[in-house]
């Protein structure tokens, strides 16, 4: 995650505290193991503001289940399901998992 | 009995291509990444040395052997990867559509084509450089292209960086080579690096016409009437950024006497829309004969270097790129450019992936009654990805076609199984280096051009986008879409 985004994630979660919930777009499952690792313990490579910042937020992809369901299926046809259908969706969604699976054991 | 001829249609033809590459691994250091990263680096030289590959590398490197059509696009598929291991042993300088020009001799040619003195170069690389341009079969000295000045000696150069502000230019081993002086004291849009920058973009554009005009059967120089130039560099000075006009520049090195032109800009979707307007200009009757060109950009060298430092690799974004083509009537043998199925991004489009893939792709070819299944081969951006993907920006053609493929199965033309099987016959694996505009589609027009004449290819697409967000105006996308068809393919269609 570039140090511009860890810097406005880092302010969204200042300001509003708990209730805040981080979405993904990322288009593989390096990609989304890393930006999640960033939000929820922190930036890995030691470079950004979320450096040491672990701040635990609830982290989850575009493509879940649990998110296609609450958004109308015309919004989703237009906006996700071609992407979804031209990405591996279930590397992405095992690399989630592997991100959330670190995060509850450190 | 009298000879018949094929109709010919009112729609415009692409007549010819030309596409060349400058290997310029000295210049590597000034392009915009390694410009600002290599200034916190202790000893730069050292540093990027171990990265930096010589002529021989860089020719037999296989994606640059597809640039200048001597190796299919399917052969190139095939070919053993990593390509930067695997050199093809035969690879030639000269392909049918162009060249890997050496380091050296585009030294000579840049300042060939510095009419204000501003470039000096080294005297020992200045007598080298005009021995080996000078006996080029393009632009060689019976060209009547401008002699190249006698070299000046390290003294003056040091004086010009000293004294005068000019940009030195280093080789790989840290020798001086030359010097850039800035067109201003007081101009940011006119130093030495933002000349230099031009200058190159200038240079590639007038040797990938050069090489256009030199084609068996190419229109003569002076019945070229209109160049329109999509390279990326805005030139300009500090009341009019970008004000232009390289088209008219190239056109007059390469000797276009009784041309006129202008620039196209529209990021890296320029050349989709320099084809359009010249298609146009055409069909309109104002000129039988346009030509679109496009030079390189100095500033895209080495863009993604950090990765392939980091992967132990060599730096591949090397090479500076350019292209030329040739629009004109209807000859009935080139292809055709059908300016009844231009795709369009509109502002109304907006920037969901459906409508825009459906806006480029699909709306345009339903609007002549053909589906994507009627395109042999789609050519959208085609960055190597042997330069994107050691910097983590992944497969950029491979993710485009996976979409494109994905539209397909939207539209109950090919099953959600059979995508691989689409991305594999229709795509084609990325072989541009990473020059923006140029990666965009471009690339692939030699192979078309033959493809749609020689060959078997009965109809191609090409697409450019352009990331309008990067100039800070729009958070729009931009898009176009053209369809090549061969000739006479659509012969008796209403």
């Amino acid at each position: 995650m570039g140090l511009e985004d860890q810097a406005a994630v880092k302010r969204v979660a200042d300001e509003h505290g708990s209730g805040v919930v981080v979405l993904l777009g990322t288009p593989d499952a390096e990609s989304t193991q890393t930006l999640a690792q960033t939000v929820v313990a922190g930036d890995p490579s030691y470079a950004g503001p979320l450096a040491g910042v672990p701040l635990g937020l609830p982290v989850f992809h575009v493509f879940e289940p649990e998110v296609r369901d609450q958004v109308p299926a015309d919004v989703y046809e237009a906006q996700v399901a071609l992407m979804e259908m031209s990405l591996d969706r279930d590397a992405i969604l095992a690399g989630l998992r592997e991100a959330r699976r670190a995060a509850t054991t450190i | 009995m009298p000879r018949v001829a094929r109709a010919t249609s009112d729609m415009p033809v692409i007549r010819a291509v030309s596409l060349v590459l400058a290997h310029v691994p000295s210049l590597v250091r000034l392009g915009s990444k390694p410009l600002r990263v290599l200034r916190e680096i202790e000893k730069p030289i050292e540093y990027l040395q171990p990265h930096l590959r010589d002529w021989e590398a860089a020719r037999t490197y296989a994606p640059n052997q597809v640039f200048i059509g001597n190796l299919g696009v399917d052969e190139l598929a095939a070919w053993p990867t990593p390509w930067h291991r695997n050199p093809i042993a035969e690879a030639g300088r000269f392909g049918p559509d162009g060249e890997i020009m050496p380091e050296d001799e585009f030294f000579g040619l840049l300042a060939a084509c510095d009419g204000f003195d501003l470039l000096a170069l080294d005297r020992d690389l200045a007598d080298r450089a005009r021995r080996a341009l000078d006996a080029h079969p393009v632009v060689g000295r019976e060209s009547g292209r401008p002699a190249i000045r006698a070299g000046v000696t390290a003294g003056v150069l040091d004086a010009r960086i000293a004294k005068h502000r000019a940009l030195p230019i280093v080789g790989t081993d840290g020798r001086l080579l030359g010097a850039m002086l800035p067109g201003h004291d007081e101009d940011d849009t006119l130093t030495g690096q933002v000349l230099l920058e031009n200058l190159a973009c200038k240079a590639t554009a007038a040797l990938a016409l050069r090489h256009l005009l030199a084609r068996p059967g190419a229109i003569a120089s002076a019945d070229v009437r209109y160049v329109m130039n999509c390279g990326e560099e805005a030139v300009g000075d500090r009341y009019q950024r970008g004000g232009g006009n390289v088209a008219k520049a190239v056109a007059e090195w390469a000797g276009c006497a009784r041309a006129t032109g202008s620039d196209i800009k529209a990021f890296c979707c320029g050349p989709m829309h320099a084809l359009m307007l010249a298609g146009a200009l055409v069909r309109g009757g104002l000129h039988d004969d346009v030509v679109v060109v496009a030079g390189g950009s100095l500033a895209k060298l080495g863009m993604k270097f950090q990765g392939h430092v980091k992967h132990a690799m060599p730096i591949v974004e090397d090479v500076l790129a350019g292209f030329a083509v040739h629009v004109s009537r209807d000859d009935g043998v080139s292809p055709i450019l059908r300016t009844d199925a231009i795709g369009r991004h509109e502002v109304a489009s907006g920037s969901a992936p459906l409508a825009v893939v459906k806006a480029l792709y699909s709306e345009p070819l339903g609007r002549v009654g053909l589906t994507l299944l009627d395109v042999d081969r789609f050519a959208l951006e085609l960055h190597n990805p042997e330069a994107t993907e050691p910097a983590g920006s992944g497969n950029v053609p491979l993710n485009n076609y996976r979409t494109l493929a994905s539209l397909a199965v939207v539209e109950k033309l090919i099953a959600r199984e059979n995508i691989d099987d689409f991305v594999r016959t229709r795509g084609m694996p990325g072989f541009s280096p990473t020059q923006g505009h140029i990666a965009s589609a471009i690339p692939y027009l030699g192979h078309a051009r033959r493809g749609l004449t020689e060959g078997r290819l009965t109809r191609t697409m090409f697409a450019g986008k352009g990331s309008l967000f990067l100039g800070r105006m729009t958070q729009l996308p931009d898009g176009l879409s053209l369809v090549l068809e061969r000739n006479g393919a659509n012969a008796g269609a209403a």
